[in-house]
């Protein structure tokens, strides 16, 4: 291996890892805002799952209202400066503007909330203040997207919060799990710290389980619980122990947890999974300096659940797709991998039903170095397993009602990626927050 | 009202020069007094960009002086100057200088039409002595400016003899007495009838008459200072007003003078003329020659060449060989609100391919007009079936979105013809081109104006028209 010579300049590390799209200043954001049509009940603050009102946060852009904007934004979504930064705009908001029909290229409605976030960032972290003290306290659990919210819209409300983080930092996967070319650490961490402010207790390096989930049960008016998920699913192949085998969260939590130039990435990197957090990693390794990034997928392109803009954007930063081929060994020398022997397999039926058939002798190597794993991660079982009278899918994950977030156990509230419903994003582990804290308020009203 | 019927003149000659009261000039595009005709040379790359008359800015015996700043603009969601506004005054060039340059140009443009713009003092020899120095300096003709509304007003001259007609005609015949060349008044829109001034100019013996001048305004107030915009060491001053804004301003009034039966001498228009159709408009309208200042103030000379394109194109797609074929051919059209037909319907029709599913139309129509545009939430999945194929939709990953939805439907809007008054508003809030039209239906009633429905009315043969039930 030549070693150092083929590792990136730290200024080209710091290219790689700029903003995609640099940020507004006034006069772009306001050209932008002018495009805005004000429609009457708006796609794209329907197609919100925060319901942000975005033509009307638009139109106090172009009237020079920022920090008013920026009020607006956070009031629907306290996490607003964040998901400007990580939201799938190009399916959510600005996949429903009408002006795609209209002048085929939507409002950039994301930069225009980053632009109104940022702009008014220092006057927004005293934008909220608690409510009148109502002698009630909730348990959170969990200090990510879903969490914070929920206390941050009970502290609205006068209730007392404490959230308990297993971590040692908050803001779950919005600080560490997304990659870093598309949100900071610091900037994600100054989200949080607006919501500390309202009051809240956030306790790090507080992992819970089951027996302290019971406990905070009797000692708390109402617990809610965001915990999200837990490991990325294993391949099931022999050699997933070798030196160079990585998951795909903490491959990404790494471009957060230490400086670029430390980060580690191999020459060769193969990415095991068809999300978008596989597409993620391989958008990483290509910026943390691989040569070569493959993305292998059992199913074909169609089938695979990343979003055309995160795929089209690995395919401009030069990652190789390999379709319809599955695992079946890492191999490895003296303990690190040197490849990833697969095999071809044929889809029977079409779309995400289809089964697989391996074809015969057609197995091969793609030698790498790091084999990064992106199957989806798996529910946390044991802690929810331990909680008595809490209904769960088949595959363990937390049903709640979907207007109030009640689960089955009495003063148990769920959110977040743990719940059954859950979308991946940001956004959607935001809009349950607030749905718990509802449904949390309420039912302090009525006990 | 159906299209002008008359052929197209493809392959024809089209001749733009025109014959304004006696002075000819290649094109009806003439420069307005102001800042872009301050000298000989402004006047000179405007000629040499194309245009095809100037009148000079305003001479006076006496240079003035002026104030630093002087302009202020209105911008509107993005767009820059959609109205401007001066506290400048008259020429602050000495009168030798001005003549002089004015010799100069003459002598080198001796095809292009020069008026020179002149105010002094309300004093018959001070005027006497004023034109006959301006056209021993070659003027082909004078503009009296009765029309400034600022500064030179509280002097007593500009619009402060323009908003009396005694003035207006008492100093008109002063200049008539003395000059040789053809006399246009200048009128000023800020009074309450501009026909009443015009027959007064014609009374004096005007030539010509053009309008509008600029009117009465403030700008703005600049919200971090509190100062008026423009301001002038922090005090500002009623000025000017011009620019696209005010062309609907100076259509009326040039339609005004138009038709008013007392007044049948040419007119040049002002007002608002960013482009050909704007001087078109001012032309069909009743206006001879069209005087542009703020477009040039913001573009330079340069935007000449649309204009003569423009209109040449114009002119062939409507069959037109000259000016004089159009000028003044929609003065008729505009008459008495009596006059319009009670009997004439059109409803508004959205074209469903073309809608965008905005909802814009709706709730103007909803909250400012008359509740008549419907909206129904149409299944996103039975929306994209009816979309198939024109882009509506598209597909990320391994679902298929839709542009216009949310919350899993799209507003699909249409109008209730029966409600329907046919007052334009959602057409013209349609972000779409040829969206929303209005089209006309035939109610099977005769024409029938206001004036012809009290008489039948009092006559008892016509029923009361009933109040819309809908409201």
């Amino acid at each position: 291996m030549p070693g150092n010579n083929r590792k990136p300049s730290l200024q080209m590390l710091r290219e790689n890892f700029a903003d995609l799209h640099p940020p507004f200043d006034d006069v772009a954001a306001r050209e932008a805002a002018s495009r805005c049509l004000y429609c009457f009940d708006a796609p794209c603050t329907r197609a919100c799952p925060t319901h942000i009102d975005i033509p009307g946060f638009i139109r106090q852009i172009l009237h020079r209202d920022t920090v008013g904007a920026a009020r607006t934004i956070l009031n629907f979504n306290i996490f607003g400066g964040s998901c400007a930064r990580v939201c799938p705009t190009a399916v959510l908001c600005e996949g429903a503007c009408v002006e795609n029909t209209h002048l085929k290229s939507a409002v950039p409605i994301g930069l225009l909330q980053r632009y109104a976030c940022d702009t008014a960032h220092e006057t927004s972290m005293g934008f909220f203040k608690p409510g009148a003290p109502t002698g009630k306290r909730v348990a959170v659990v969990g200090a990510g997207p879903a969490g914070l919210t929920c206390a941050h819209e009970l502290r609205k409300c006068g209730h007392d919060v404490v959230v308990f983080e297993a971590r040692n930092t908050g803001g779950g996967l919005n600080t560490l799990g997304i990659a870093a070319y598309k949100i900071t650490t610091d900037f994600a961490l100054t989200e949080v710290e607006r919501i500390r402010r309202m009051g809240i207790d956030l306790r790090f390096k507080q992992p819970i389980d089951g027996a302290r989930l019971a406990k905070l049960l009797g000692e708390y008016n109402a617990v809610f619980l965001a915990v999200g998920l837990g490991r990325t699913a294993p391949l099931g192949v022999p050699g997933e122990d070798l030196d160079g085998v990585w998951e795909s969260l903490d491959f990404i939590f790494q471009t957060h947890e230490k400086p670029l130039s430390k980060c580690k990435v191999g020459r060769n990197v193969v990415v095991i999974g068809g999300g978008n957090t596989a597409i993620d990693a391989a958008n990483v390794a290509v910026r943390l300096g691989a040569e070569h990034v493959t993305v292998a997928y059992r199913r074909d392109r169609a089938s695979m659940p990343a979003f055309r803009h995160e795929y089209e954007l690995a395919v401009s930063s030069g990652v190789e797709f390999c379709w319809l081929s599955r695992p079946v060994r890492i191999i490895g020398r003296s303990g690190k991998v040197t490849g990833m022997r697969m095999q071809r397999v044929k889809l029977d039926g079409s779309g995400r039903t289809a089964s697989f058939r391996a074809v015969p002798d057609s197995a091969f190597t793609l030698p790498c170095d790091m084999v990064v794993k992106a199957l989806g991660q798996q529910p946390l079982d044991d802690l929810l397993a331990a909680v008595p009278k809490l209904k769960l899918t088949k595959n363990n994950r937390v049903i709640i009602d979907p207007a109030t977030g009640a689960t089955s156990a009495p003063g148990l509230f769920a959110g977040g990626d743990c719940q059954k419903d859950a979308y991946e994003e940001v956004v959607n582990a935001v809009e349950s927050g607030k749905i718990a804290a509802r449904g949390i308020h309420q039912y302090l009203s009525d006990s | 009202m159906s299209k002008h019927p008359r052929p197209a003149n493809r392959n024809g000659e089209i001749d733009l020069s025109i014959d304004f009261c006696g002075v000819s000039a290649p094109n009806p595009f003439w420069l307005a007094s102001g800042p872009p005709t301050n000298s000989e040379y402004q006047v000179r790359r405007a000629f040499e960009a194309g245009w095809g008359g100037v009148v000079w800015k305003t001479l006076n015996h006496d240079p003035i002086v002026n104030v630093s700043s002087r302009y202020g603009a209105i911008d509107y969601d993005g767009q820059k100057v959609v109205g401007l506004n001066n506290i400048e005054l008259i020429t602050d060039r000495s009168l030798e200088d001005n003549l002089r340059e004015i010799r100069n140009i003459k002598r080198d443009f001796p095809k292009h039409a020069v008026f020179v713009s002149l105010m002094v003092e309300s004093k018959r020899e001070t005027w006497h002595d004023i034109v006959k120095r301006t056209e021993d300096a070659g003027a082909d003709g004078l503009e009296l400016n009765f029309g400034c509304p600022h500064g030179m007003s509280e002097r007593g001259m500009g619009s402060a003899v323009g908003q009396v007609p005694e003035y207006t005609r008492m100093i008109t015949e002063w200049v008539k007495e003395a000059a040789h060349t053809p006399v246009m008044v200048k009128l000023t829109p800020n009074v309450t009838d501009i026909a009443a001034i015009g027959r007064a100019a014609v009374e004096g013996g005007a030539d010509a008459i053009s309008l509008i001048n600029t009117i009465n305004s403030i700008m703005g107030v600049d919200l971090d200072t509190l100062n008026p915009r423009p301001h002038v060491h922090g005090l500002g001053s009623h000025g000017g007003y011009c620019g696209p804004a005010v062309k609907p301003v100076a259509l009326h009034m040039v339609s005004q003078i138009a038709s008013d039966p007392k007044i049948r001498v040419p007119i040049s228009g002002i007002g608002g003329i960013q482009a050909w159709p704007d001087a078109v408009e001012h032309m069909l309208l009743g206006a001879t020659s069209v005087q542009v200042c703020t477009a040039v103030m913001h573009y330079g000379f340069r935007i000449v060449d649309g204009f003569i394109a423009g209109m040449t194109q114009w002119m062939r797609d409507k069959g037109f060989a000259s000016c004089k074929d159009f000028v003044g051919a929609s003065v008729n059209r505009i008459r008495s609100w009596s006059e319009l037909d009670l009997n004439y319907k059109v409803v508004a029709n959205i074209d469903q391919d073309r809608c965008i599913n905005c909802g814009v139309c709706y709730i103007a129509c909803e909250d400012g007009c008359h509740q008549s545009i419907k909206r129904e939430q149409v299944p996103e999945r039975e929306f994209a079936k009816r979309h198939k194929d024109d882009g509506r939709t598209f597909v990320s990953g391994t679902r298929q979105y839709t542009h216009g939805a949310g919350n899993g439907y799209v507003n699909v809007y249409t109008v209730n013809e029966d409600t329907c008054v046919g007052c334009n508003m959602c057409s013209l809030v349609c972000p779409v081109d040829q969206c929303i039209t209005m089209k006309e239906v035939d109610t099977g009633r005769p024409v029938m104006s206001w004036e012809q429905y009290q008489k039948l009315l009092a006559a008892g043969k016509v029923e009361p028209i009933q109040p819309p039930q809908h409201a």
